[in-house]
Parts: C-alpha cells; structure tokens; sequence
C-alpha cells in the first residue's frame, strides 16, 4: 500500500545532490562542456548566507529557469555569474571555463535587468548599439545588427527615441534587443517581467520562448513566477533559502516536488502528513496530490480502480472562472484542495455545496511521497 | 466629513474662495517675492546699467548726470581694462576647471564609494569650511603663502617653493573656496545614479574607464555645469582674495571696487563686463538643460 514513487525520469531530483560532473552520465547528447556550470558555489552577506553550496549545470541551447520566493538566493546566483558579485567559495564556470575571478566586462554573457537599466542619455538605437561600440565593431555592421535587434523585439521605428518615452514593455524589449545583439553564449534574465501587467506579461512570455528558440542561445531566467517558469523553462531549479530543492523538467517539479517546500511553492499547497496521512494512505509520511487531480464524488460512491479514496466536508467554494476549487475539511483530519473544470456548471450554482459530505478519489499514480 | 454651517468661519470662507479662484490663489503665492525680485534685484541692475551711462566731475568725483557712452569706450578699448578683464576670465576659467576636476573623484567616492559612516563624515568636511568666515580662510592661505609659510616647509625638500602672492595663489584660494559648491551637486548626481546602469555597462563589455566616460560623466554633466555655475561667477566677482594673495594682481573686482568712490559710472560700466560674462555663460549653459537642476 504504498504510494508510487516519482519515475526515474533524467537526472535524481533528490535536493542537494551535486550534478553529476561528467556530462555524458546525463546522456544529455555530445559531452560538450555546460553553458554555465557552478561548483559549490556559496556566497555570504556578513552573516547572511543568502547563496549555500549552489551546483548547478545549465546545458547548451537550454531554457533554464532558477524559480525561488524572493530572499531565496538565485538572484544572487546570477549576479555572481554575470560578474557583479564574487562568490565566497566555490566555482563559476562558463563554457567549461573558469570565470570566477573574471570582471563583468570579461565575461560572455549579457544581462537583461529587472530595472531594465536602460541609458537615459542615450536613444534605443545608441543603447543596443552600445555594447557593440564598446568591442569596437564597425560602424556599418554594428548599425544593421542593431537594425537586426530591433527587429526581432518589433520595435522597428523607435531606434530616434528617448527610453524615456517608451513604456514598460517597449523598455523591456529594448533592454533585451541590447542584450541580444552581443550574440552572448548566455543570457541572463533578472525577473525580466516582473514590471509588465498580466496580459502584456503573458504575450512577452510567448515572444521570449520564440526569440530563445530562433536564436539559439541559453536564456537563465530567475523568476519568482511559478506559472511563468512552467510555462517558458526546459527545466527549473527550485530555490529556497540560499540552496536548491530540486532540479528537473517543469513537469518533474509539478507532478514529483522532491520537498515539501517544492510541492507548495509550485502549485497549489495540498500535503497531507502526520495522522492524517498515515489513516488515508496507510503508511506515515509527507505527502502531496494536485488539486486538479482529485476526483469529487458522491459520499457512498465507490472507489474506483488503482484510486485512494478519502470522504470529508466541503468547507469553503471559491469560483474562479474556468475552475471551483473546493477546500474539503477531511473525517481523518487535515485538508485538501479539489479543482473541477467547470464544464456544465456556473458561479451561482456552486455555494450550495459548502457544508456537503463529499468523496474524494485520486489514482494512486498521482500521489506523490515526499522524504522530509 | 461634511462641514456644519456653524464651521465656515471667515478664514474657511477665504480658502474657499482661494480654491475657486487659482489665479487669485497665484497672485497671493508670488507677489511678495515677485516685488522683491523686481525692486531690489532687477531694479538695482537697471539702476547701474543706467549709471554707467552718466559722467563724473573730475575735480569733486561728484555724478553728473549727462548722458555719455564714454565709460564704455573707454572698458572696451583701453588695453587695461582689456587685460584686467582676460585675467580675471581666465582666473574664472581655471578655477572651475581645477574644482571640477577635484571634485568629480571626490563625489564619486563620498557618494558611490564610501560606506555610510564615512560618507557622513565626508559631507561634513566638505561643508565644514562653508561655516568658517570667507577672511578668515583667505587669511589662513596669506599665512601659508607667505615666506616661510607651511607651503615652503612641505616643499621644501622636493626642492620646491610656495608660489608666493600672485595670479597661481589667487587661482588655487579661489579653488579652494568655491570646491564644496561644485562636490555637492555632484554628490547628489552620483547618489542619485542607478547601481544597475554601471552593472549595465559593464555587462556590455564596458571597462571602468569606459564606463565613466559613456555613461557616469554623461549623466552628472548638469551637475557639473550647475557646480560651475557657481564656482565661474563666484570667482569672476571676487576681490578680497586677490588683495589677500594677489600681490600686485587686480581682477574685475578690484578695478570696480577703488573706483566706486572716485568714478562710480566707470566703476558700474567695468561692472557690466562680468555680469555679460555671467549672461552669455548662462544662456549657452541653459541649451543643455542644466538649470533645471539649480
């Protein structure tokens, strides 16, 4: 009766388990050197250990997204791969080359900032132009690849203008045309849409994931965006107080969180431990089960095959557009979030289930055992 | 929150009607600094173009009030005054420039550098001297100008020598009186720049060097024409240091100031030169759109 494990999909998600150094032992393809590889990385702010042993290995090519409350660190772990901070101890490596005593300015990698650091004094055009100036690239090339940039960020005719009287989005894209037009090895990315609305947010998110795609180069992202890492990564590292939970695929970090910190930072909260826990599923342990994953049934249904089955009283319906989520008070104690698309029904039908007795079913494939 | 009738005293009455009216409420606002900047600045201004313009008995020194253009013949072709005026231009000149170069490592450092005690304690020094009486200092250089002085006691064994009184010592008082206005617009550029746009720089490949000159320099440039704004015209209106230190030396000031007495529209028609000076420089300084940070 117990619960299954996560499936060895690609690299152990465990926490904390250094990457393995050899990239082969990935079966990642050729045994090219990561793009950006740290080795025990540490850093301290007097006291504060705000970075605590970071490895991590980002590979070529790879949409890499380091997700984390804020104070977890990984803004920290960019800014020491772009130079601005040194690390205490450990090792920063890009392209398999050792950069950690190099400046900013030595490094081939460009940043697109949270601020979006725009030169005020400068037009768009002497902004992303700016880079190329400084490597001494000459005037005609540097004018048709900044031409190029703007392009690819669909700002054609807004190189004569001032960052100034752009707005954020604009700014956005220019910061990221700036960054681009360096052709980096890497680029990295600071909450790069932390500043943008909703909607302008998820159509940049669409726009980063192509220009990613076309040009081919690694992006890091550090978000604090769950959705947003999910939804543009090829896989996420998961931060929380300076080190990392786990390391794997969106859908590893959704559907198998390796810590409890994972499973309610990623997704809705829904653990299940202690007494609980140990009267549903047999066994005592942590354990966790996606909201959109139960099943709400009638009290005296029967469970259905290969499903764990679990009754308990509706306390609380919170309608929210395309999905009811139910907050189910459970007979063995604790609680869980049930979602259900809402197929058939509407907002106003909905109140009358608070204070039901409900079943709650899941396949047993979907429950996930957490080692805390 | 509606207000009782019982409340609309007479002064709410007057808010009131201040509130409706916004050009009433203007007119309240500025009159009174506005007739004070009419009379006593501007007017006193238009009272000594108008001055150069009359003549002086050459016997009693007493104003004859015939209307001549003849003082400023003569400011304008008696190599004296031609001379006098150069100086005093290139004294003005090289004191801004020696302030603007001292001070752009020393704002950095206060405000980008230096940690928050030490910051502190920097400002203080930098405008510690403003609180010392302007003779005071002028004679604390006399002192270490003179023969003997401080000035040939540390360089003495490099060989070297105080200037002694003249146009240099003029040149370096001059610089060290005026510093602090040109460090504390400057202090407050350099604190008020993003830390993300130096990361910026350099992130695009941009050496510190490189990075102060394409993007520090460009974005403290108002401060630096505000600061010398003030460290130019302070210097070209300066009498008193360059007959502390001078020497024989005479500036603008000094011709104006011992002709007051004797020949008062000469001395306002010598007194036009620098305020043009102080126009032209303005005006050409005001394209860059400096004086908005005044």
């Amino acid at each position: 009766m117990t619960p299954s494990p996560s499936p060895g999909t690609g690299p152990s998600p465990s926490p904390q388990s250094a990457p393995p150094r050899d990239p082969r032992a990935r079966g990642a393809g050729p045994p090219a050197p990561g793009a950006v590889a740290l080795a025990g990385v540490s850093k301290a702010f007097g006291p504060v250990r705000a970075v605590d042993g970071v490895d991590l290995e980002v590979r070529p090519g790879e949409f890499f997204s380091m997700l984390g409350p804020s104070g977890s660190g990984k803004t920290t772990v960019l800014r020491m791969i772009a130079g601005f901070e040194s690390p205490s101890s450990g090792r920063v490596l890009l392209g398999g080359v050792d950069v950690t005593r190099l400046a900013p300015f030595d490094r081939d990698v460009n940043t697109v900032f949270q601020d979006y650091a725009l030169f005020p004094h400068l037009s768009v055009r002497q902004n992303i132009e700016y880079g190329l100036k400084v490597k001494r690239v000459p005037r005609a090339e540097r004018a048709e690849r900044a031409a190029e940039a703007l392009a690819t960020v669909r700002l054609h005719s807004f190189g004569d203008r001032r960052p100034a009287q752009l707005s954020g989005g604009q700014r956005q894209r220019v910061a990221l045309a700036r960054a681009l037009v360096n052709r980096p090895s890497v680029l990295l990315l600071d909450e790069p849409l932390g500043a943008l609305d909703l909607k302008l947010r998820q159509e940049m998110q669409i726009e980063l994931k192509q220009i990613q795609r076309e040009a081919g180069i690694t992006f890091l992202l550090v978000t604090h965006d769950q959705d947003e890492a999910l939804t543009l990564s090829d896989r996420i590292a998961v931060f929380n107080a300076g080190r990392i939970e786990q390391i794997g695929t969106p859908a590893e970090v959704y559907e198998h969180p390796a810590t409890a910190f994972v499973a309610s930072f990623v997704g809705t909260s829904n653990l299940l431990q202690g007494e609980p826990a140990a009267q549903v599923f047999g066994e005592a342990g942590t354990y966790s089960v996606r909201p959109e994953k139960i099943r709400i049934a009638h009290p005296d249904d029967p469970a259905g095959p290969g499903e764990y089955i679990v009754t308990g009283t509706i306390r609380e319906v919170v309608y929210a557009g395309a999905q009811t989520r139910f907050l189910v008070d459970l007979e063995a104690g604790g609680h869980l979030v049930a979602a259900r698309q809402n197929l058939a029904e509407s907002g106003a039908d909905l109140a009358r289930h608070r204070g039901s007795a409900v079943l709650l079913a899941w396949q047993r494939e979907h429950t996930v055992r957490i080692d805390t | 929150m509606s207000a009782p009738a019982a409340a609309r005293t007479p002064v709410r009455r007057l808010a009131g009607v201040l509130h409706r009216h916004p050009g009433l409420r203007l007119a309240a606002l500025l009159s009174a600094p506005m007739t004070w900047l009419a009379l006593a600045y501007l007017g006193s201004l238009a009272v000594l173009l108008l001055s150069a313009f009359w003549t002086t008995n050459e016997f009693t020194s007493s104003i004859e009030y015939r209307w001549t253009t003849a003082n400023f013949l003569a400011v304008l072709t008696d190599p004296q005054y031609r001379t006098v005026a150069l100086r005093t231009l290139g004294i003005a000149v090289s004191v801004t420039l020696i302030d603007a170069v001292i001070a752009l490592p020393m704002a950095f450092h206060i405000a980008r550098v230096a940690g928050p005690s030490s910051r502190r304690l920097l400002l203080v020094a930098v405008l510690t001297p403003l609180w010392a009486g302007y003779l005071v200092k002028a004679y604390a250089w006399w002192v270490m100008l003179s023969h003997g002085g401080i000035l040939d006691w540390i360089t003495a064994p490099f060989g070297g020598h105080s200037p002694g009184f003249g146009v240099p010592a003029v040149v370096m008082v001059l610089a060290y009186l005026w510093l602090p206005y040109m460090v504390l617009p400057l202090c407050t550029a350099f604190g008020q720049l993003p830390d993300s746009l130096l990361d910026a720089s350099a992130d695009l490949g941009a050496g510190p060097w490189r990075t102060f000159r394409s993007v520090v320099l460009p974005l403290a440039r108002p401060a630096l024409i505000a600061g010398s704004v003030f460290t130019f015209s302070l210097s070209l209106g300066d009498y008193l240091t360059v007959q502390i230190v001078g020497g024989t030396t005479s500036m603008l000031g000094n011709v104006i100031a011992s002709n007051v007495t004797l020949n008062l529209p000469l001395a306002a028609a010598v007194s036009c030169v620098p305020v043009l000076l102080i126009v032209g420089y303005l005006l050409a300084v005001r394209r860059t759109g400096a004086l908005d940070n005044l």
